[in-house]
């Protein structure tokens, strides 16, 4: 996650309250690019989930271990092969697809993986990166996208409407989705025009029967 | 004991012996009647004994994992960078416990010891072990001590499998399960090396069929390119390129056999210093106890059913240069342990020297295990 600022909720980065207000009790996940495990501590200590979380940083995977998760220091990469089909209940993804080899190959994991999956992004076409691209000419950065383009993890950015046209590619059934700004609040123009207004994406999806 | 917090040493420590008298079934179906059991302990029990941890060791580990023996030791422990107080495993938190396992030298009962049947030295007859007959002697020494649950139990590679064994066998034993620098079994390549460290010993003219202590001499050439083989596999080629390069002894070539790079004298020295610390036999039995290794063959070879009865948490950690149990043998414990179902963190560790690095304290090695040590200790109270 590359957010500069990142506001919490009950102690917790706010994407990551909205991702969790989004899965149920006493299931299993699994968390791609957990970071330092504060998503999955707080599913086990709040609703009694089980899962693992993978993290290719190595201070993050420390940090994750002492936080008491299930971490396996694993390069999202190198593909998910070694999870069985529907093994878990969510296969999660927050704010990391943008940086992996090959987000479409992921999807493709966490769809078969997962029961659901929940993907959240940046997304590129929010107004103010158009407006910088469109009148300074340079790659924009944002709050939500902080790095320059020579520095940045984030490899494989993309819009709202390039994702959707991912699942449509997948035949991955939105199951719902939720946008919001910078500090994770949405306002209702957001629904209107997401692919303007919505800064982060959050989408929840399952693989079509 | 005296312990010291400015050099971490846990200081002069003493092996203490549990002779047991009841017999011991072995998975080869002999039974050893009875047998000593060679052991070490750092820190203090707590007092409601909740703060054991086990050390398994490797090949050529024994009960002295720390501290020294006496003033003019040149060597503390084998692991005496890794525990102590303060250290990774932290003394002062945590009563630590090593045993040198059945067969091992110069510790616990072994084929250098004398046969009570015979009054002989084992030698040949001694038998041939497997990783679950030493945890069943360990799980007798863990109630000789009244530890009821060994909060965590350590091990790195050979050490590893005994962890792993452990954890499947006497699950309602341990809370945790440290398994580093390890693999589920041997690979056919693993097994090649052993077998070819195997037949130096044993075609060694002063080897005697395994009765040399009669003999009165060493099966030495035998063990020490047994030992030589193996050092190279515990290394990587990254490792004995920036130790030795091809550096040369005398500055020059000398058209010769003997001694000309720094590898072979480095080498030589390895395996010479060995021989008088180690024994064939117990070579010969410590690299059978590995190639039998292999918890899934009692599952139709798979390990995730093999796991089934786990209960402890498993940490495992692998090393980047280690080629001879690679981050790959590793991760193959991680899947059968998340296809079961149980709780399990891996740490893959950036290194450079190989195989040993597990005895070493790279940073990220170190940090991973102290935070995870640290919650298993907060757990319990220690």
């Amino acid at each position: 996650m590359n957010t500069a600022d990142t506001p919490t909720r009950n102690g917790l980065r706010a994407d990551l309250a909205l991702i969790s207000e989004w899965i149920k009790p006493g299931t299993r996940v699994l968390d791609l690019g957990c970071g330092n495990g504060a998503l999955m501590a707080h599913l086990k200590a709040t609703k009694q989930v089980r899962g693992y979380g993978l993290e290719i940083d190595p201070d993050n995977v420390i940090a994750s271990v002492a936080a008491g998760v299930n971490v396996l220091q694993i390069d999202l990469d190198e593909g998910l092969a070694q999870f069985e089909d529907k093994s878990f209940d969510y296969v999660v993804m927050s704010s990391a697809i943008q940086e992996v080899a090959a987000p479409d190959a992921l999807i493709d994991d966490m769809l078969r993986i997962g029961h659901d999956c929940i993907v959240t992004f940046p997304n590129f076409a929010h107004w103010r990166l158009r407006l910088k691209l469109a009148l300074w000419g340079v790659m924009p950065a944002s709050r939500a996208l902080p790095n320059r383009w020579y520095d940045t993890p984030n490899i494989h950015l993309c819009t709202v409407h390039d994702f959707e046209g991912l699942c449509r590619e997948k035949h991955a059934e939105i199951v719902r989705r939720h946008f919001v700004n910078h500090a994770h609040r949405a306002q209702a123009a957001m629904r209107l025009m997401p692919n303007v207004l919505g800064e982060i994406a959050l989408y929840q999806l399952r693989d079509r029967p | 004991m005296t312990s010291d917090h400015e050099t971490g040493s846990v200081g002069r420590v003493t092996p203490e012996t549990l002779s047991v008298t009841t017999p011991l079934a072995l998975d080869c179906g002999k039974t050893l009647p009875a047998y000593d059991l060679v052991y070490e302990t750092y820190g203090r029990l707590n007092a409601d004994r909740s703060n054991a941890v086990l050390i398994c060791h490797a090949l050529s580990g024994n009960h002295h994992a720390a501290g020294w023996h006496a003033e003019d030791d040149a060597k503390p422990g084998w692991w005496d960078k890794c525990i102590g107080p303060g250290k990774m495993i932290d003394t002062d938190r945590f009563f630590v416990v090593c045993v040198a396992n059945l067969g091992a030298y110069n510790g616990s009962t072994g084929p250098g010891s004398i046969n009570p049947e015979t009054g002989r030295h084992y030698g040949p007859d001694f038998p041939v072990l497997t990783v679950a007959d030493w945890v069943r002697s360990q799980d007798v020494l863990r109630e000789h001590l009244g530890i009821s649950v060994w909060v965590a139990i350590v091990g790195g590679s050979l050490g590893g499998m005994q962890v792993m064994q452990w954890a499947i066998d006497c699950p309602d034993r341990l809370r945790h399960a440290v398994v580093i620098a390890s693999a589920p079994k041997l690979s056919a390549q693993n097994i090649a090396f052993n077998e070819i460290a195997r037949q130096a010993i044993v075609t060694d003219p002063e080897f005697h069929a395994g009765r040399y202590y009669e003999a009165g001499v060493v099966p030495r050439r035998g063990l020490m390119l047994a030992r030589m083989l193996g050092h190279i596999t515990y290394l990587s080629d990254e490792a004995m390129r920036a130790k030795f390069g091809r550096d040369l002894r005398a500055g020059r070539i000398n058209y010769g056999f003997d001694v000309e790079f720094q590898v072979e004298s480095y080498l030589r020295y390895q395996g010479e210093s060995f021989v008088t610390r180690f024994d064939a036999n117990t070579y010969l039995l410590m690299t059978k106890a590995l190639d039998y290794f292999d918890p899934a063959y009692a599952t139709g070879g798979n390990l995730a059913d093999a796991f089934a009865p786990v209960t402890a948490r498993f940490m495992v950690v692998s090393f980047t240069s280690d080629w001879r149990f690679a981050p790959a043998r590793s991760k193959e414990i991680v899947d059968a342990l998340v296809d079961a179902g149980k709780d399990v963190a891996y740490a893959e560790v950036e290194s450079d020297l190989g195989h040993d690095d597990f005895l070493l304290t790279m940073p990220h090695y170190v940090k991973t295990l102290r935070a995870y040590l640290a919650r298993a200790a907060a757990e319990v109270g220690a």
